[in-house]
């Protein structure tokens, strides 16, 4: 018997093991899935906490629920690769393998940034990456009396890059909902120069923080937080004072990566753009937050390329050259508050474009549009996650590369 | 893409004036676009400078982060020599395409 082994049951890893259970002969290969924790969480509901939309209980299940039965689940922290030995140390266990897919994610490092995990921390400063964070943040929320809110982003690459600006749209929202928005402040701190990551989407979409009367400050790579003046800091002395300061830290590869020698600087692995083989050895493959691609760290683009590291996890057995197919296709809701949403399509090379999705000229979606069909969208998503994505079942009519109907490529690129 | 004349050679520049081809510069070139930028050049700057080449060609991507522990300056010193545009800047004088560290 042949061993395949996938770290972490995410997103990523839960959906190849879906993938791949029909795909390998029974009693040929074993599959088995290693995860620390018992709970697998719903990432994008964490955006909704803070502001009651979701309860706890719609953001998180029993993760073996969806794992196949022949697939073997052990719950165990997952201590050191040694690829050179194909050997996996868990807490007090190794395991052997053939074939090894890295799925461990990447989470927050707020200790990277001086100040920030200090007197303040979860007193007026706070994060909603991490389910606590979030429902943290919504205590908060709660008896806040208002005053300025920073809502920042410490450094790139972070998952779900647009998810700190969703957040500062249904700010704006929930607290219009209050009666209070005259009292609350809104600036969003990036370190980028425009509010979105992808130029054509500033140039077509600013217009949405004007009209909802949010601030920005850009180019702001922050050095330290001024717990006694309530103030961030970046590394030429600018200085933005704040009340409620809600940050997305650092966000890193797991440790595991960084012992194992795999990573890089941020513990991110060294991962083909297009075959999704690691870099260093032919018999390791990274999906999903783990990987160094230049592409968003977003579910959608695990399901994107699940379906091509399938393919190829096969090819690779039976001795094939693999497919290099995967085109960094994402395709993303963007929440805008008052019930109403954008959708983005793009990839490794094509900026997000105007149209319709996903069918040429019919949609019903409109790309790059705010639309109430489209906020049923981004909420239909959680459906789709629990019920098609994590079982490795392709979202009807949207293809794993991007498709280029129905698309219009009309919006320049704003010069710096 | 256009053509420009920087320190008395013709080189392809992009719309925002960076470099499309990292063999054509020199550090001539160097001084004049550091200038237009309000940057007078020192030999810590062409370390700096240097390293990212160097980091170019060996294809790896540069952030802020990484030319941080390249061991020639920390991010603060980074934001010393080019005040304003520690990455966008530093890449542009030293001939390399603008960093694309947003995704
Ligand atoms: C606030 C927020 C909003 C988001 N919104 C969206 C959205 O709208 N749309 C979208 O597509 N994506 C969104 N995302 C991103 C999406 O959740 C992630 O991209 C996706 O979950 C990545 O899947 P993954 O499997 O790579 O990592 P994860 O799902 O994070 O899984 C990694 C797993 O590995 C395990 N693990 C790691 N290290 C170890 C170890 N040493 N031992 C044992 N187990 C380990 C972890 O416990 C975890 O279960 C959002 C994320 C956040 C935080």
């Amino acid at each position: 018997m042949k061993n395949l082994v996938i770290l972490g049951a995410g997103t990523a890893g839960t959906m190849m093991a879906n993938h791949l259970r029909p795909k390998l002969y029974l009693n040929k290969w074993n599959i088995t899935i290693v995860d620390q924790y018992k709970t697998h969480y719903y990432q994008p509901g964490f955006l909704f906490l803070p502001f009651d939309i979701y309860k706890e209980e719609q953001v998180k299940k029993v993760g073996k629920k969806f794992i196949p039965k022949d697939v073997k689940y052990i719950q165990k922290k997952i201590e050191k690769i040694i690829p050179e030995e194909n050997k996996v140390e868990l807490e007090g266990e190794t395991l052997k393998y053939d074939v090894l897919i890295i799925a461990t994610g990447c989470k927050i490092a707020p200790e990277e940034t001086n100040g920030m995990i200090g007197p303040l921390w979860k007193k007026d400063i706070f994060d909603f990456y991490t389910y606590e964070g979030s429902l943290a943040l919504r205590e908060k929320l709660k008896d806040w009396q208002g005053g300025k809110l920073l809502v920042h982003i410490t450094e790139m690459p972070i998952k779900c890059p647009v998810a700190p600006l969703e957040f500062s749209f249904l700010a704006d929202s929930y607290f219009r909902d209050k009666g209070m928005r005259d009292k609350v402040d809104i600036t969003y701190v990036t370190p980028l120069s425009g509010a979105f990551t992808k130029p054509t989407c500033t140039t077509a979409l600013n217009y949405l923080l004007q009209e909802k009367g949010i601030k920005i400050e850009t180019d702001f790579a922050i050095e330290h937080v001024d717990n006694d003046t309530k103030e961030i800091v970046d590394y030429e002395g600018r200085r933005i004072p704040f009340d409620l300061l809600v940050t997305i830290p650092t966000n890193k590869g797991d440790e595991v990566i960084e012992k194992s020698g795999l990573g890089d600087d941020l513990n991110f692995v060294p991962t083909d753009h297009n075959t999704l083989q690691s870099k260093a050895h032919e018999n390791i493959f990274v999906i999903g937050d783990a990987t160094n691609v230049p592409a968003s760290k977003a579910g959608s683009v695990a399901h994107f390329e699940a379906e091509t590291l399938a393919d190829n996890i096969v090819l690779y057995i039976d001795g094939y050259p693999l497919k290099k197919e995967f085109d960094g296709h994402a395709n993303c809701f963007i929440e805008t508050g008052n019930n109403k949403a954008l959708l983005i399509d793009f990839n490794y090379v094509t900026e997000p474009v105007h149209g319709k999705f996903p069918f040429a000229k019919i949609g019903p979606m409109s790309l790059l549009k705010e639309s109430v069909l489209n906020h049923w969208g981004k909420l239909a998503f959680r459906w789709i996650y629990w019920n098609m994505l994590l079982k490795g079942i392709a979202i009807p009519f949207v293809s794993r590369n991007m498709s280029f109907k129905g698309k219009v490529f009309d919006i320049k690129q704003e010069k710096k | 893409m256009a053509l420009k004349t920087i320190a008395g050679v013709e080189v392809k520049v992009t719309e925002d004036g960076y470099l499309e081809d990292m063999t054509q510069w020199n550090p001539e070139i160097a001084k004049e676009i550091a200038k237009e930028l309000g940057i007078e050049l020192t030999d810590k700057h062409f370390e700096v400078l240097n390293y990212l080449r160097d980091r170019t060609i060996a294809k790896e991507a540069l952030t802020i982060r990484s030319v941080g522990k390249s061991g020639i300056v920390d991010i603060k010193q980074l934001y010393e020599l080019f005040p304003k545009g520690p990455l966008k800047f530093s890449s542009k004088i030293a001939g390399i395409p603008k960093p694309t560290s947003c995704i």
